[in-house]
């Protein structure tokens, strides 16, 4: 598949280590129809740990359902992948959460009803008091002062602090994704997976967001993230992968798939630069 | 027209014990609707079945009390577990779907012909009750009356008008300790997004079963109660009006809300019975045009007017008596 960017495709991932690169995530043979439509037919992708992989392509190639498939969400028609050397086929996507593989959605879904404290506390995993019997007492309380520490600590990274009572329906679009990130990151994931984080944020706080992303990898976790603008994808991901009516058709680093000709062509149309006026 | 009996015969039924076992199935249905998100419309069938296994077990078995208040536990969590297991991993509308269903074949069982022999048929069964009617002969009221203002109410009903609501006041704290709790913080979050709880890690078809077995079960005592207040199960009170009516109160009182179902309970049967109390009245004075309303159809009428009472009290107030307003603006679903 990347056999036209190999120079870049070396750089990133030999520089690291001596063993060669670590994959969290790898997938091989995945497809996905819905009746006699092929929404995902990728023979194989693996993510770099530690890193941030942007996932790009035109409307409709498929990056959503990947995340689904992925995430447990959707099941694949065939296909297997591991995450952290567990097989993720057949798995459920709250145990999959569980093992460390958190999404967020491209529609935020923010709990609008409950306030933004309430959204974060739910995103701690192993909590007591989710136990039947354990709500009746007051055994979970404790823990529950350590979440809210942690929330509350959070909130503050997301500067959602002063928005900790309002329920999470009066927050802004922006306001929701940066909660939405922020309660991901409650549950402690090794890998995070953004679905569109961008989408309908203004530009000041892409530029936040952006940082919050490249904050993760510096706390060692693992960002897969789905993205349209270009610029952002150059700005932060150290590889990107394309793809177009299903199928991975390029990766390489943001660099090299910007000179790509079939990721332009796959955006653009293979004849974009073919005058179709009477000039011809 | 006998204002003193209209005004204290329609608070006594809003009080009454018969109320208070409304009020349990009420609060049963908050659990799944107000809390959860589950549309379940076969509250009636919980209530049956919680009336009919404890007068089965006692009447045709001669088992003790306290064993068919056990039967009664089990045929609540295993009525859950038969209407959950096909529908919960479904979308809400088939728990629908499903449940005003199975609460209906459970009613048509019970007056069945064919299981005269155990459930009483259309007569019901009687006789379960006299147990319960030993504790208040002995340690109660035995056959004292109470009276408030025109009303009189005899010992029996005043010893199931505090059973009830001691139970409802129990229940309802149990439940404020378990809705202030991380459990009840995920049965929200799965009413508002079911995939954000998934995608958190929370197991949404287990909370979803654990919700529809604990309000089931109270909806079971409701009809418990109910059983014992009227010393009789029949089949024909668990009809689907039964659900609808818990589904007003608990609107009315406020979603979600652990005092709405009281409040909505008494709201719903005082308004009911007010009407009901005024329209018989009038029809006997002949206050009211009797082309419009008589003794012969006031009971049809009474309907019409305490839905328009009631579907007054949900315009102007949207959010029910506790509900919180604020909610009420992002519930766009």
């Amino acid at each position: 598949m990347s056999d036209s960017t190999s120079p870049a495709t070396t750089s990133p991932a030999t520089t690291d280590t001596a063993s060669g690169p670590d994959y969290i995530l790898q997938a091989n043979g995945i497809r996905r129809t819905f009746g006699g439509l092929t929404a995902v037919d990728v023979e194989h992708l693996q993510i770099e740990r530690n890193k941030i992989t942007a996932l790009i392509g035109p409307n409709g190639a498929g990056k959503t359902t990947f995340f689904n498939l992925l995430t447990g969400f959707d099941e694949p028609n065939e296909g297997t992948w591991k995450f952290d050397g567990h097989d993720m086929a057949g798995v459920a996507p709250h145990v999959a959460a569980r093992m460390g593989m958190v999404r967020t959605f491209q529609l935020t879904k923010a709990l609008s009803r409950m306030s933004v404290m309430e959204n974060m506390l739910l995103g701690a995993s192993g909590q007591r008091g989710e136990r039947f019997f354990a709500g009746f007492g007051n055994g979970w309380k404790a823990q529950e002062r350590d979440n809210v520490e942690r929330a509350t600590a959070l909130l503050e990274r997301f500067k959602l602090g002063h928005m900790r009572e309002e329920l999470a329906g009066g927050l802004s679009g922006g306001q929701r994704k940066l909660l939405e990130m922020a309660r991901a990151l409650m549950t402690e994931p090794t890998m995070v997976m953004l679905d569109e984080p961008m989408a309908g944020v203004n530009p000041a706080l892409k530029q936040s967001l952006l940082e919050h992303i490249k904050l993760l990898r510096t706390e060692g976790r693992t960002v897969l993230f789905v993205e349209h603008d270009m610029d952002m994808v150059r700005e932060i991901s150290d590889w990107v992968v394309v793809m177009a009516e299903g199928r991975v058709i390029a990766e390489g680093t943001a660099d090299a798939i910007g000179a790509d000709q079939r990721v332009i062509d796959a955006y653009l149309g293979t004849r974009h630069d073919i005058d179709l006026g009477d000039g011809q | 027209m006998n204002w003193s009996l209209i005004f204290f015969n329609s608070i006594y039924t809003a009080v009454s014990a018969a109320s208070a076992g409304y009020c349990l199935i009420a609060v049963g249905l908050n659990v799944h609707a107000g809390y959860t998100g589950l549309l379940n419309f076969g509250q009636a069938g919980f209530a049956a079945i919680g009336a009919y296994a404890l007068a089965i077990p006692i009447v045709e078995f001669d088992w003790p009390w306290w064993l068919a208040l056990f039967v009664v536990f089990a045929a609540g969590v295993l009525f859950a577990l038969l209407l959950g297991v096909p529908t919960l991993r479904l979308r809400a509308d088939y728990l629908a779907i499903v449940t005003i269903a199975a609460a209906e074949i459970i009613r048509i069982f019970m007056r069945s012909v064919r299981f005269t022999w155990l459930t009483g048929g259309s007569d019901g069964i009687n006789g379960f009750t006299k147990t319960f009617e030993g504790w208040n002969r002995d340690y109660f009221f035995g056959d004292k009356t109470f009276k408030f203002g025109a009303q009189s109410i005899d010992g029996y009903r005043m010893f199931m008008l505090i059973v009830g609501w001691t139970l409802v006041a129990i229940i309802s704290f149990l439940l404020w300790r378990l809705m202030k709790s991380p459990w009840g913080r995920v049965l929200r979050s799965i009413r508002e997004d079911e995939d954000a709880a998934r995608s958190l890690g929370k197991n949404v078809f287990a909370f979803k079963m654990q919700s529809l077995v604990l309000g089931g079960v109270i909806g079971s005592l409701g009809g418990v109660v109910f059983a014992m207040q009227q010393q009789s199960a029949q089949s024909d009170q668990f009809r689907t009006n039964l659900t609808f009516f818990a589904y007003t109160i608990v609107v009315l009182g406020g979603l979600a809300r652990i005092l709405g179902p009281i409040a909505g309970t008494l709201v719903f049967y005082f308004v009911m019975q007010l009407t009901d109390n005024l329209l018989d009245q009038a029809t006997r004075h002949e206050t009211l045009p009797t082309w419009l309303v008589d003794s012969g159809n006031y009971a049809q009428v009474k309907f019409i007017v305490a839905g328009i009472a009631l579907s007054l009290l949900v315009i102007f107030r949207p959010q029910g008596i506790f509900g919180d307003r604020k909610e009420q603006a992002f519930d766009v679903r």
